[in-house]
């Protein structure tokens, strides 16, 4: 097995607040550490916070205050944005007519790294090829991604986002509108990343059941941090709560 | 063959012609897929303000449109990026805003001239060789800033928030292709005029896009589409005497139907 460091902080989230408007807060004195190796999953009903945390986590919102740490660094001198993957929500991210292959998208993932004003080398367009590989999507390589289904679209955002070659890779919602078959194949695909790769990983999810099912921790928010235990815990202590979910 | 070559006229109106054809879907692809279309006919009503301060100060009407178009560009972006006003309020306020100023001023100067309906609809005649220089200068400074920034470009496009988050400078580059946008507006004035610019950069894209290609394929599809009604329509129009940029949009116009036809 893999020797990992499961105490290194990779994400920390300190006392953070949060709120669109002053008086109304969508995140009150949130504290979450996500460690190497962790698979945590974020659970809480629409509304709660999820999405805004990990918007925080990605330096997309800025909190009212608080303090957010990427691997070690304040976030607002942090530079390493390689590291992170983010694999935002199928619905909203795809025109479904944009003219792009499979392929390129997934070499997008390699254009921060190569830097501006720079033309992608030969190894990057390896590095999307391997990351398709790992997703299993390789022989679509050649297709609009507009002509994928639903499911193959999210493995191939998976690979754009592993093409970065990311220490953790952020998931929002990433299953909403696909099918149970096609769900199960993408968590055994998200296992895999984590264990054989071990790729740190937060999966924002509003499904209890897949997060108790396959995260290796677990928090459930709702404006704050409930309860940050097991899987299973969250489970139990959700339903001894909302007896009506 | 082509005896129209012998007017030096004509020859200025071919060169910037060709210009203005190859950067026009370079920018309108970008554009057309951010839904952003609007914005190029909201910059030409903004460059017809720059024209109308340029006919009343009496200096080069097309290097005061140039820098209406750019300076109200930049503008946009950053109210578009501040989220006090939505998009389309912005580009909305900055159309019939720069129109009242357009037609404010040109009624404090002469009232319509045969000059100002050249601008409004485009005229081979009105290209001057130092307007072919301009063209040509800044056309290449456009072609130039695309492809060096063209992948992030494409990834911004595609999927604006995930560019940002690994590490693209999105806000930068935004409001540079935004500036860039108004350029090639303004630059496309004397010969498709104001009210056809946004036709000129729209209609070879979305023509493309009906084929279902890659990104860089649609491109050159668009571009080809682009430079064949360019030049179609500068030679129908001298041949016919008709409007140079009426001719060129309803040439566009033409391949867009013939490529529906045969997709069908």
């Amino acid at each position: 097995m893999h020797q990992v460091d499961h105490h290194q902080n990779i994400i920390e989230i300190d006392d953070v607040t949060f709120g669109f408007v002053p008086s109304e807060t969508v995140l009150d004195h949130v504290t979450l550490a996500v460690h190497r190796g962790d698979y945590l999953g974020i659970v809480g009903p629409n509304g709660g916070g999820k999405t805004t945390l990990i918007r925080c986590m990605l330096g997309l919102a800025k909190p009212q205050r608080g303090i957010i740490k990427l691997f070690g660094q304040d976030i607002s001198k942090f530079r390493n944005w390689q590291k992170i993957g983010y694999v935002p929500q199928k619905a909203t991210a795809i025109d479904q007519n944009f003219p792009v292959t499979v392929e390129h998208v997934v070499t997008m993932g390699t254009y921060a790294k190569r830097g501006l004003f720079r033309q992608t080398t030969y190894g990057d367009r390896k590095k999307a090829h391997e990351a398709l590989v790992h997703v299993d999507m390789q022989q679509f390589h050649k297709r609009l991604i507009g002509d994928l289904s639903g499911g193959q679209q999210q493995r191939v955002m998976i690979a754009r986002a592993l093409a970065s070659e990311p220490e953790v890779i952020i998931l929002d919602e990433p299953t909403v509108g696909v099918d149970a078959a096609t769900q199960k194949q993408f968590y055994d695909l998200l296992r895999k990343l984590n264990r054989e790769l071990d790729l740190t990983l937060v999966l924002v999810s509003h499904d209890l059941d897949i997060v108790a099912a396959e995260a290796t921790e677990a928090a459930y928010i709702n404006r704050t941090i409930s309860y940050y235990s097991t899987p299973a815990d969250v489970l139990k202590h959700h339903l001894s709560v909302h007896h009506h979910v | 063959m082509f005896s129209l070559f012998h007017y030096a006229f004509i020859q200025h109106g071919f060169e910037a012609g060709l210009i203005i054809a190859i950067i026009a879907p370079l920018v309108g692809l970008f554009l057309v897929l951010r839904r952003y279309a609007l914005i190029a006919d909201t910059l030409a009503h903004v460059s017809l303000a720059g024209v109308a301060i340029g006919l009343l100060l009496k200096i080069d009407a097309f290097i005061t449109a140039i820098i209406a178009a750019v300076a109200s560009s930049v503008v946009i972006e950053r109210l578009r990026g501040s989220k006090r006003i939505s998009g389309e309020s912005a580009l909305a306020m900055f159309l019939s805003g720069s129109l009242a100023l357009a037609v404010v001023l040109i009624s404090l100067s002469k009232g319509f001239t045969v000059d100002l309906m050249s601008y409004l609809f485009g005229s081979i005649v009105t290209v001057k060789s130092s307007d072919v220089l301009t063209i040509a200068g800044l056309g290449i400074v456009v072609i130039a800033i695309i492809s060096l920034l063209y992948k992030e470009l494409v990834y911004i496009s595609f999927d604006e928030e995930s560019a940002k988050v690994s590490g693209i400078p999105t806000r930068a580059i935004n409001i540079l292709f935004i500036a860039l946008s108004a350029l090639t507006v303004a630059l496309a004035m004397p010969i498709v005029g104001i009210l056809l610019v946004s036709a000129l950069m729209v209609i070879p894209v979305v023509t493309a896009l009906q084929l279902r290609r890659g990104f860089g394929q649609t491109l050159l599809i668009a571009e080809c589409i682009s430079v064949g009604s360019v030049i179609g329509g500068l030679v129908l129009s001298f041949y016919l005497n008709t409007s140079t940029g009426g001719t060129i949009v309803l040439l566009t116009l033409f391949i867009f139907s013939l490529v529906m036809l045969f997709k069908e």
